[in-house]
């Protein structure tokens, strides 16, 4: 349970674009504007990379919902970070081919030249971040290529057949 | 709901049903209680924990042109389905059977069990809900007797501040959502929730806010294991030490029927019990928690007398001989009785018959009004003024607390009862003004400023030590029930009025509460016919008031929507 955030709490601007886009959402729920919930924050997370405390009680005040019926959500879903992630997010795809074929492995070596600490991992804190902030990293489930792994996520791209953590690494510099 | 009948066999025995009966429902008419933890009557079916899965059957479809074979008593053959059905949410049809006691259903309650165990602690006897804990009770009726779980259990967050009333230990909590969902659909505070999943889920409280509205201790009630506790109860004292007695709250004119929990004359908490004309199953907390003053040091416990401006302990004879030789010297119109509406119907009986021995009509009751809530709580904040203007034929009993004021002001009020009130405190009396009278009588549990400006004050029993009747807001009598003794020579207002009239030299035959019952059946056209058996735990409508509970008819809408059971 994440009763409180450990990032920085900043107060949040939502672009005119982006609140838009949301109001655009909520307008295919006529029926109940609770339905609208998952797209909401998906389109708060791919903005602001993660679901603040602020973002849960911005959403909770635009659907007429008390906040806790958005933490339900947005603590059900892994999917649904409530810490600030890196500039990169590295997705591992840990399930079974990708295992075998050395997936964890590709995590250590990962973590290794991103200067990334898992040590504090856990259920409730998936995501390790480098000390810089520029890199973050956790393992996922499959990501539907079993017979090209190990296979891993950086923000949207998919690599295949990740053997040379460095030369990943940097094609993400800047 | 449709009034018409099904046929349903149920563990062999065939049974009739208005159609749309839930089958649990069915089932515990039918004398088989089916273990159960997230249904609740008066909630939502979210139909979530499983426990109370049962094996179903329909008649088989016959095929074309064959007709069924009929038993004797003209009943279908079953065909039994092979998956289980919960049977919270679902509803009883033509011809159905269940079975709750055959080898699929135990199995789903032992699996059931099973699982609801892995990640709850196995430490009975350090919880405080053990006894009433329907885990324990349903794990020892259904459950493995042994874990086969060598895993890590998972750790969650115990001794949670939630409240300030309610604690709660997550561990121990199986997720049952009874307390989310009343906090949504009865108290319309929905501060309550599920976060994370899976064996890891917990129950929350969204983060900066609290469970704190005035109906919160409702949840420990309904939690069916020791996950929400009350900090008022918690820890005080194991449940089966604990006497039950089934009485009703005098906090407002409501009288919310209630459950006072008490071992060796002390009490230790009170819940609601369940009346759906009055509260259903629910009360207000700050009627609920206030009874510690029961205790309190300043209770009264002898009559006193005063002599030479100080006050002296003494027997109930003296007290009462003083108070009669100083009450016969004066003349009818020079007494004034003030009541409490705190009284019971029959004390309100022995006070009108007192103010007619004595001669006087000058009689009247104390206000006490706060803000309705639109839930339990009545404005009026006595629990018996519909007694008060039945039984002393007042219609506004309030009335004449001003002309009294003004008698004791002009020196026509020399003399002054005061029966279970304290009228500088409650009724805006100065104390001058009671000195301005020659006489004052007063009883009350408390000492309290007007016991202070009395010549004579009697220990009066408070509403956990007395028994009577009394009229609620909708008019329903109900009946209030001695829990506990008073402390020391305390007697039940009732008790000490006989006394006194007796001593005036008015005696009248009457020796207990239930005889004066059966005198307020003689005297009023209302109580004909009554007895205090028919009026039971219940209470029977008595009057019209034209009056409602507000939560009692928003729950009736949501029965005759179907939402809840009720």
């Amino acid at each position: 349970m994440i009763l409180k955030a450990n990032f920085s709490v900043m107060a949040l601007e939502i672009p005119s674009t982006l609140e838009q886009e949301i109001d655009e959402r909520i307008t295919h729920y006529p029926v109940s504007k609770r339905s609208a919930v998952l797209p909401v924050l998906h389109a708060l997370q791919h903005h602001f990379g993660y679901i603040s405390e602020e973002a849960v009680e911005w959403t909770a005040k635009k659907l007429d919902l008390l906040p806790i019926k958005v933490l339900e959500v947005v603590t059900f879903y892994p999917g649904f970070r409530q810490y600030a992630p890196g500039k990169y997010h590295i997705r591992v795809c840990r399930t079974l081919s990708c295992a075998m074929a050395g997936s964890f492995d590709l995590m250590d070596s990962l973590c290794q030249a991103a200067k990334i600490d898992r040590s504090g991992v856990n259920h409730h804190h998936p995501i390790a971040v480098s000390e810089d902030g520029k890199y973050s990293i956790e393992f996922a489930e499959c990501l539907a290529s079993c017979g090209t792994g190990p296979v891993c996520m950086v923000n949207d791209d998919f690599h295949e057949k990740v053997e040379d953590a460095a030369a990943l690494l940097g094609q993400y510099r800047d | 709901m449709s009034e018409e009948l099904v046929s349903v066999q149920i563990d062999g025995e065939w049974h009739q049903f208005p159609k749309g009966t839930r089958m649990i429902e069915a089932c515990r008419q039918a004398g088989r209680e089916v273990p159960h933890y997230c249904y609740h009557p008066k909630l939502s079916s979210p139909g979530n924990c499983r426990m109370c899965l049962v094996e179903m059957g329909m008649p088989p479809r016959p095929k074309p042109g064959e007709e069924l074979p009929l038993d004797e008593a003209g009943h279908p053959p079953i065909q039994w389905m092979p998956r289980p059905v919960i049977a919270c949410a679902n509803t009883v049809a033509p011809n159905m059977g269940i079975r709750t006691d055959s080898p699929l259903t135990n199995a789903c309650r032992q699996g059931v069990m099973e699982l609801l165990l892995i990640n709850h602690p196995l430490d009975c006897p350090i919880c405080d809900q053990a006894g009433e804990c329907s885990l324990q009770e349903f794990s020892v009726e259904h459950g493995r007797g042994e874990s086969r779980f060598r895993e890590q259990k998972v750790k969650k967050p115990k001794n949670v501040d939630i409240g300030p009333r309610v604690r709660l230990d997550d561990e121990r909590c199986i997720m049952c959502s009874r307390c989310i969902r009343f906090t949504d659909e009865i108290a319309d505070d929905p501060v309550l929730g599920f976060t994370d999943r899976g064996s890891h889920t917990v129950l929350t409280v969204h983060p900066g806010q609290q469970l704190a509205n005035n109906y919160s201790l409702n949840t420990v009630d309904i939690c069916p294991v020791g996950a929400l506790t009350s900090n008022d109860f918690r820890f005080q004292m194991r449940v089966w030490f604990l006497k039950e007695t089934n009485t009703i709250d005098t906090n407002c004119a409501t009288g919310a029927n209630i459950v006072v929990y008490s071992r060796e004359n002390v009490i230790y908490r009170i819940t609601p019990r369940q009346n759906n004309e009055v509260n259903s199953d629910w009360m207000p907390d700050s009627h609920r928690l206030n009874f510690h003053w029961i205790n309190s040091e300043l209770r009264l416990t002898a009559p006193l007398v005063r002599e030479n401006g100080v006050f002296r302990e003494c027997s109930w004879a003296e007290s009462l001989q003083v108070a009669a030789d100083r009450l016969r010297s004066y003349a009818g119109g020079d007494i004034a009785i003030i009541v409490s509406a705190r009284l019971t119907n029959e004390e309100l009986l022995m006070a009108k018959r007192l103010a007619a021995l004595l001669g006087t009509d000058l009689i009247a009751a104390v206000p006490r009004t706060g803000e309705a809530d639109n839930y339990l709580v009545s404005a009026d904040r006595n629990p018996n003024m519909n007694g008060v203007k039945l039984i002393l034929g007042l219609d506004d009993p309030v009335a004449k607390l001003g002309e009294i004021r003004s008698g004791l002001a002009g020196g026509t009020v020399r003399a002054l009862i005061v029966l279970q009130e304290n009228v500088i405190d409650d009724a805006g009396f100065t104390a001058e003004e009671l000195g301005r009278a020659d006489f004052v009588l007063s009883t009350y549990p408390l000492a309290n400023p007007t016991a202070d400006a009395s010549d004579v004050v009697l220990p009066g029993a408070c509403w956990a030590e007395k028994s009577g009747t009394m009229i609620n807001v909708t008019g329903r009598l109900q009946r209030l029930k001695r829990a506990i003794d008073g402390p020391g020579l305390t007697l039940e207002p009732w008790e000490l009025l006989r006394d006194l009239i007796q001593a005036l030299g008015g005696g009248n035959g009457i020796y207990s509460a239930d005889e004066l019952f059966k005198q307020l059946t003689h005297d009023y056209p209302e109580f004909a016919g009554l007895t205090l058996s028919q009026v039971g735990d219940l209470g029977v409508p008595l009057i019209e008031t034209g009056q409602t509970i507000p939560l009692i008819e928003r729950e009736r809408e949501r029965k005759a929507r179907g939402i809840i059971v009720g």
